[in-house]
This record gives structure tokens, sequence and C-alpha cells, in this order.
């Protein structure tokens, strides 16, 4: 054992010179490489992270919201519907929500209005969401007015404003009084924008949903599982956006390091051919090579990584922010908690590591097994 | 020392960095974790059902949940205009020229 450690290192250290003799040429390799490695992890690892922080946070949606359409389009829930839906066996618990957007022409965006049934606000206050504290540059104990899709102008007193912790989910809220909010949207008593329920048994989610078509033929159930693959497939597509621009960078590298490795230089040749000629076997030949490749895309791989890590989770990934997240006028302000995906690591080091180094193996096995004189010579 | 003992050392630090990702992620999850128990918690009381990602126009704000108005809906054959369908923000300058044209409007999108 100990005398192959030695037989290694004694490999390594002349493929550090042989490396070093090519110094420019391998050094801009190993920084485009380290390069490539780094766009590569920062989509993966911002695109997951995000995903998992949407999917884990929309855990706790309603299980079921019901909507009801009017000639293909969302309307108002009547009165009468949560008492068909309360007959249903297997709806746990119902409740009619009431929200809905504001325009806000000041800071030219939308708000959401919405009047909780369980948060206790008197008539006449709000609260409000962190966004909006930053943007009205609003406090516990302002005024406001909001000028209602009827004219109106309406004043409400900000209570309180919502965590920044829950930045992610309550920027751009306006929670208020359920009769300001009728008063408001001139939405009649009774009526609920849509109903949002939860079903005792989770094996029974989609029966319920059934028997909520059949009992109300006029209505949209949609499903928190549904929520979630929405928001899967809008960060999926974001990443695939990402990656598909960067496709024309990844196969030009490709080609590059192909190119390097696959392609003997004449200089190479020659130095395989002096190997050959003072004594070197064909294997040892071969195993200088594979710790060259080795050395080069293990260290791209390892430097690549940790950059982008760096990258993501300790500069808000600056450099790719705004096309893998979106942005928007109310953006919230949020620390991304890094979710590591294993197979996604592992996946980018096989696909970054290996291709490189069985690369580099096939040109030399082939100068390694010619006769010496004849490599020197071509 | 030889080079193979350097590059040994190379490589064990960036090993030992590429470890140190983990056990940082780790570390950042638990301190998060407070602010992740409160934004479920929001979720599940005010029964929301989209994070506040897209928020410029009413049918972004929701995209899991059906509206009055959907996307290219502002008119006939109206492409959507709003940033969250696009990449990239676009440069100040421009934003700039844009605003005389665009965001002024009183009325909502």
């Amino acid at each position: 054992m100990k005398i192959w450690i030695e037989k290694q290192q004694h490999l390594i250290d002349f493929t550090l010179a042989s490396l070093a003799r090519r110094k420019l040429k391998n050094l801009g390799l190993l920084t485009v490489y380290t390069l490539l490695v780094f766009v590569l992890a920062s989509v993966a690892l911002y695109t997951h992270a995000l995903r998992t922080e949407a999917q884990k946070v929309l855990a706790g949606s309603p299980e079921i919201v019901l909507q009801r359409l009017v000639a293909g389009r969302h309307d108002l829930i009547p009165p009468g519907y949560l008492e068909q839906i309360g007959r249903i066996r297997g709806v746990q618990k119902m409740e009619g929500r009431l929200w809905g957007y504001y325009y806000d022409n000041v800071v030219k965006a939308n708000y959401s209005f919405m009047a909780p049934r369980d948060l206790n606000i008197a008539r006449g206050e709000i609260i409000v969401g962190p966004a909006l504290e930053r943007s009205r540059g609003l406090a516990a104990g302002n005024g406001i007015s909001f000028r209602s899709y009827s004219g109106e102008l309406h004043t409400f007193i900000v209570a309180d404003v919502l965590p920044q912790t829950s930045e992610l989910v309550s920027a751009d809220l306006v929670l208020m009084h359920e009769a300001d909010f009728r008063a408001f949207f001139k939405i009649p008593d009774g009526h609920y924008n849509d109903i949002a329920m939860s079903v005792a048994n989770p094996q029974e989610v989609r029966n319920v949903a059934i028997k909520l078509l059949t009992t109300l033929p006029d209505s949209r159930p949609i499903l928190r599982d549904e929520v979630l693959r929405t928001y899967a497939s809008i960060f999926d597509w974001r990443e695939g956006i990402m990656l598909a621009l960067l496709s024309a960078a990844i196969l030009a590298f490709g080609i590059f390091a192909w190119e390097k490795a696959a392609g003997l230089s004449a200089e190479e040749k020659r130095e395989i051919g002096i190997l050959k000629a003072i004594g070197w076997e064909t294997g040892d030949v071969i195993k200088m090579k594979f710790w060259e490749g080795l050395l080069i895309s293990l260290l791209a791989f390892l430097l690549g990584y940790v950059a982008a890590y760096l990258h993501v989770f300790h500069m808000d990934a600056i450099l790719f922010e705004p096309v893998l997240k979106g942005w928007a006028v109310l953006y919230p302000r949020f620390t991304l908690p890094p979710h590591i995906d294993g197979l996604q690591v592992a996946t980018l080091f096989f696909f970054t590591v290996f291709p490189y180094t069985a690369a580099v193996l096939v040109p030399i096995w082939r100068a390694a097994t010619t006769d010496p004189d004849t490599v020197m010579r071509s | 020392m030889r080079p193979a003992h350097r590059v040994l050392i190379v490589f064990a630090l960036a090993i030992g960095s590429f470890a140190l990702t983990f056990v940082d992620a780790a570390r950042l999850r638990a301190g998060n974790e407070i602010a992740s128990a409160d934004m479920r918690q929001l979720v599940e009381r005010l029964g929301l059902t989209d994070p506040v990602l897209f928020t410029e126009a009413r049918y972004t704000r929701h995209p899991t949940q059906a509206d009055l108005q959907s996307a290219f809906q502002d008119h006939p054959v109206a492409l959507e205009h709003f940033p969250t369908g696009s990449l990239v923000p676009p440069p100040a300058g421009i934003l700039k020229a844009y605003e005389n044209l665009d965001r002024k409007t009183a009325a909502p999108d």
C-alpha cells in the first residue's frame, strides 16, 4: 500500500510539472471550467431552495379552495353555498374568504386586501404587510386613505404591521374588518370571493372535490396539490429558461474541453514518446493523464460549487436573482434558507468531473500503446 | 515540500470547504426555522395560497387562483406586458423614459 501511495505521489509530482509547462493554457481551462460549474450550481442551488421554501410555506394553505364560475369567469359565491357544502361528508372546516386587489397609483402596485375571520381588527383599522410599510412609509398609528372602485375615499388607521419575517407571504397584504371590506368593495352580505376548506381525511381530498363538483356544478375546486404543483412549474420554467440561455455557453465549453482533452498536441505526443522510451509502462502514462484530468475537473467542481454556495446564500444570488425569482414593484425582502438537494449536487459532480476525466484518457491510451519511436517522429 | 503534498493540501482545503457548505446550510436553516414557522402559521391562519412574488397585475399576484381578469385579457390580443413575464428588469434609464408613457396611469391594470 505504502509503495502504491509513493508511486501515485510521484505520478502527481510529474503531472503537476507537466501541467506547469503549459501553465497559461491549463489555468485558462481551470478558470472557464470553474466558472461553468459556478453558473450551473448557482442556478440549481437557488431554484431548489426557492422551490422548497415555497412548498414548505404553502403546505399550510387551504386543502381545497372552491371558486364559482359564471360564463367561464370567476364570480362571487352567493348565499346558500356554505350550507350545501356543510352537508358533504368529509368536509371538516369551511370558511368563506373575502379578498381582492387594490391598485395604488401612488406606488403603481397592487395590494391584496383581505378580511380575515379570526383576526381581531377593529372597524376603521387595518394591518399592513411590511412592503407597504416601506413603500408608503407607514407605521402603527398612521392614517391612510384609499379610493375605492366606486370612487369613495375610505380612511383607515394602521393598527399594526405584519412581521418582517413573514414577508414572503405577507408583503402586500392589507387586512381589515369584514364590514370595512364589504363597504369598500361593495360586496353584499352573505357573498364571498371563494371558500377555503379542510378535509378530515387527507386521502379523501380528491373524492371530496368530486362531490363538490357534483353538488355545485358551477364551482371549481382548487386543491393544495395543484397550488404546490403550480409553484414547482413556475420555478422549473424559470430554471429552464436560464439553462436554455446558458446552453450555448455550455456547448462552447464542451467543445473547448473536448478539444483540449481529446486532441493531443505535438508537444504532449513527444512527451509520451520520451516517457515510453525511458521505460515508462503504458499503464503509468495512462495513470499520469488520469491524474491530470481528475485534478483539473475535481478542483473546478469544488471551487465552482463552493463559490456558487457563497454567491447564492451569502450574497443573495446577486447575479441571477431577477431571472430566477422574478421581480416586481412591491417585492418582498426575504432571506432564502439553504435547502441543498444531494442528488442534484451528485448529478452536477458526475456530469462535470467524469466526462472530462474520461475524455482525457482515450487519446492517451491510443498514443501510449503506439511505438515510442513512431510517436516521437509523428 | 514536494508538489504532490502541496496539491493535497489544496484539495483538502477545497473538500473541507465543500463539506462546510452543508454544515453552514444546516446552521442557516436552523436559524430560519422561526421565520419559516411564522410564515406557515400566517398562511394557515389567513388561508393564503400564494407567496407575494409577482405583484404587478391582478392576474399575476395569485397564479394558482382564477381571477376576474386572466393574463392577456386587458384588451383583445394584448400581450402580457408586466415585468413578471420578463427575465430581467429594464435598465433604469429606459424605465425613466418609459414612465412618461406608461407609469402615470391612475387606472388599475
